[in-house]
């Protein structure tokens, strides 16, 4: 019977962290999804190889330090701001992947604008979207993406729609833009969805760095700290509540034809 | 295309920028619409310099994202411009800020006009405490070029390219509606092409924008910093910089100024050249009178003024505003002699013949008024 | 018979004990463990190596790339 020691060899390893996540230790709270999401950003990048063509793009948010994380050049942008930095990055060097990572405060709140007209110029960028409808970083407020009824530290008694308004679908409004060429909503929450969220991911990639349009991924994540739920709870909230509001599945793919 | 080396044409400042863009090597574009210089990103999309020099020119969806593409630029290592009136470059700041913070190169064209608020379209010199002193949060400056004629516009549009990236500052180039909107004779210079990503990779080592990734450390912009001792070191590093552009770069002109004036003019842009007619008229009148103009707005020219100022009987700050650059003249001239400011706003030019009545009204309380003795004449 | 052999290294001083890993290991050979590491999180650990087939579940789900999956088919 083979050993632990004769398993565990280099020749066998077949799964691990990729060397493009580098060994900074991650700010982020136990569970979240944002860890995962920067995973699958590095493994892609590395099978596709194009480390040297990537120019990638951070929010302000929980996200603000993607760049300690993930060893690629990285622009870290003013909040909401992106978009436009991506549009310029991509305008002036058409061969690379750009993309951008921001959150719901980042894209679909302060930075609606400039979302909103890089998808609808239909900029050769993908953008990742992770909605876990909550401000994390700035400790637990409401998002643009707060559903209705749910308790954050800015509508302690639920978002209620005379207060405050109804959850932004922005995703759905990139799916009606003539500039976006690929728009899905996937999440992070199991082995399966992980590796459908790759594949999106993926496509996003492909479709930058070949010139066919703006690309979104939303990422329906969650916050453990923010909705003061264990990870597994997170999860099963997520399921139970966000999926209803924010539908996994592709919304548009024209980019295939 | 007008594709003939060294032209000669007759332009509007605002066309001039464009050209001269075109022609210096710029990488991009980044802009909206504003009067007085809608005519900037108009000339670019006539000339379609993306079909020969390979300048990207876009317009974007508002002066934020217009700066924050100049940001994204910067980043990468391209060298990009935009070019705005008075509320456009207040939407700047926040960018302006950033783009200070991260020590990016990048060219920011403020064509001036009356203010506050949405103001006038007509030209105004109120923004110079916008451009020199800034909106955006921060220890930062950012280098003021001060042209004053159709050619000079053209010649910053060069000047601020090289030194946007001797210095890694932001250089603004503060004009107004009058010279943006002006035609004068302009020497266009010899294209010179845009940086190859050679070129770019060995100027901008700094750069995110992935060459040669696999040999190096990766490259991450970012003007965030949660250690205060760390962002005070970066601040401190910043301010020794500013103090060596303070020491190499001002840049000044000097008009009918070299006979030991009794008074002294110090005005910039459109204001110094109502003066110089001003001052012809006064010397015609036998009037000891010359001028000093900032061509650099920032760094100052705090020396040659404060120089001028232990001789001279008084000095007249003239500027399109209710008073801004006239701060920065006192400062320099730190008590030495008297400072007075004349200037119309909110969108009015003054005439030279309004600047000689000002100048006598300043000249006659200089000289008749019980000023404590040694005050100012030594 | 060819059976599939697996086994799991986590970086113990990495892992914030978020538990996803055991949730998500399907024959419940992950846990967290009684210790804890220098960041006062029980981390994850394998209960018992033989019974693994090295499916590579609890490492992709992981979020802070702590586990590295190692597998041989044992003839």
């Amino acid at each position: 019977m083979i050993t632990k020691e004769e398993l565990i060899q280099p020749e066998n390893r077949v799964y691990g962290k990729p060397a493009l996540m580098n060994d900074t230790p991650m700010h982020y709270c136990p569970g979240c999804s944002h860890g995962l999401v920067h995973k699958l950003i590095a493994e892609i990048i590395e099978e596709m190889g194009i480390e040297e063509d990537t120019i990638a793009i951070c929010p302000v948010g929980c996200a603000v330090f993607a760049y300690r994380y993930l060893s690629v050049d990285w622009i870290e942008a003013s909040h909401g701001r992106a978009p436009a930095c991506a549009t310029a990055a991509k305008r002036l060097w058409p061969k690379k992947l750009v993309f951008t990572y921001q959150g719901d405060g980042d894209m679909a709140c302060i930075g609606t604008g400039e979302a909103i007209h890089a998808m609808n110029r239909g900029e050769n960028i993908a953008m990742i979207f992770i909605n876990n409808a909550i401000y994390g970083m700035t400790g637990g407020q409401m998002a643009p993406t707060t559903l209705m009824g749910m308790k954050t530290a800015t509508c302690p008694y639920g978002r209620q729609a005379d207060l405050h308004g109804y959850p932004l679908h922005i995703t759905d409004i990139a799916a009606t833009l003539e500039g976006t060429c690929y728009v899905t909503r996937q999440s992070v929450h199991t082995v399966a969805n992980i590796r459908k969220t790759k594949r999106a991911i993926r496509q996003a990639f492909e479709n930058s760095m070949q010139g066919k349009g703006c690309s979104v991924v939303e990422v329906v994540s969650t916050c453990a700290s923010g909705w003061k739920k264990t990870p597994a709870e997170s999860n099963k909230w997520m399921e139970e509540n966000m999926f209803p509001y924010y539908p996994l599945g592709d919304l548009k793919n024209t980019a295939e034809q | 295309m007008d594709a003939q080396h060294n032209d000669v044409l007759l332009l509007k400042g605002n066309e001039v920028i464009a050209k001269a863009a075109e022609r210096y090597g710029y990488d991009g574009f980044f802009g909206y619409p504003i009067t007085p210089q809608s005519e900037v990103l108009e000339t670019l999309a006539a000339d379609k310099p993306w079909e020969t020099t390979g300048m990207v020119v876009l317009q974007a969806e508002s002066e934020v994202a217009s700066i924050n593409m100049l940001y994204g630029a910067g980043c990468t290592g391209k060298l990009a411009f935009t070019s705005s009136s008075s509320p456009g470059i207040a939407l700047m700041q926040e960018g302006l800020s950033y783009m200070a913070g991260n020590e990016l190169p990048g060219v920011i064209v403020s064509v001036g006009r009356g203010g506050p608020g949405l103001g006038t379209i007509q030209p105004g010199q109120s923004d110079y405490f916008q451009a020199v002193y800034g909106g955006g949060n921060g220890d930062y400056h950012l280098i003021v070029l001060a042209p004053n004629s159709v050619q000079e516009m053209c010649d910053c549009m060069g000047k601020a390219k090289d030194l946007t990236f001797k210095w890694r500052v932001p250089v603004i180039i503060l004009t107004d509606g009058v010279i943006g909107q002006m035609m004068e004779k302009v020497q266009l210079p010899p294209y010179t092409p845009r940086r190859t990503d050679e070129e770019i990779s060995r100027q901008c080592p700094w750069a995110t924008n992935g060459i040669g990734l696999k040999n190096r450390k990766y490259n991450a912009l970012s003007t965030l910093e949660f250690d205060p001792l760390v962002m005070e070191e970066r601040n401190r590093r910043m301010a020794e910089k500013y103090s060596r552009i303070e020491a190499e770069e001002v840049d000044y002109e000097l008009y009918r100024a070299d006979d030991d004036p009794e008074f002294l003019i110090v005005a910039y842009g459109i204001s110094s050249r109502v003066s110089m007619k001003t001052i012809d008229l006064l010397r015609e009148e036998g009037i000891r009178v010359g001028m000093l103009r900032p061509k650099t707005l920032w760094p100052f020219p705090n020396k040659p003024i404060s120089k001028f100022a232990e001789t001279v009987k008084g000095i007249l700050c003239v500027e399109q505003s209710e008073g801004q650059m006239v701060n920065d003249v006192r400062l320099a001239v730190e008590g030495q002699t008297h400072v007075f400011h004349y200037g119309r706003s909110g969108g009015m030019i003054s005439s030279p013949y309004e600047v000689m009545d000002a100048f006598k009204k300043m000249a006659r309380e200089c000289v008749t008024k019980n000023w404590p003795k040694g005050y100012w004449m030594k | 018979m060819a059976k599939m052999r697996g086994a799991i290294v986590v970086d113990i001083e990495r892992c914030k004990g978020c538990n996803l890993c055991a949730i998500a290991c399907p024959l419940n050979l992950v846990s967290l463990s009684a210790t804890v590491n220098h960041k006062g999180y029980n981390y994850a650990e394998q209960t018992d190596w033989t019974q693994c087939n090295g499916c590579t579940s609890c490492a992709i789900v992981c979020p802070d790339g702590c586990i590295t999956v190692y597998r041989k088919k044992e003839e």
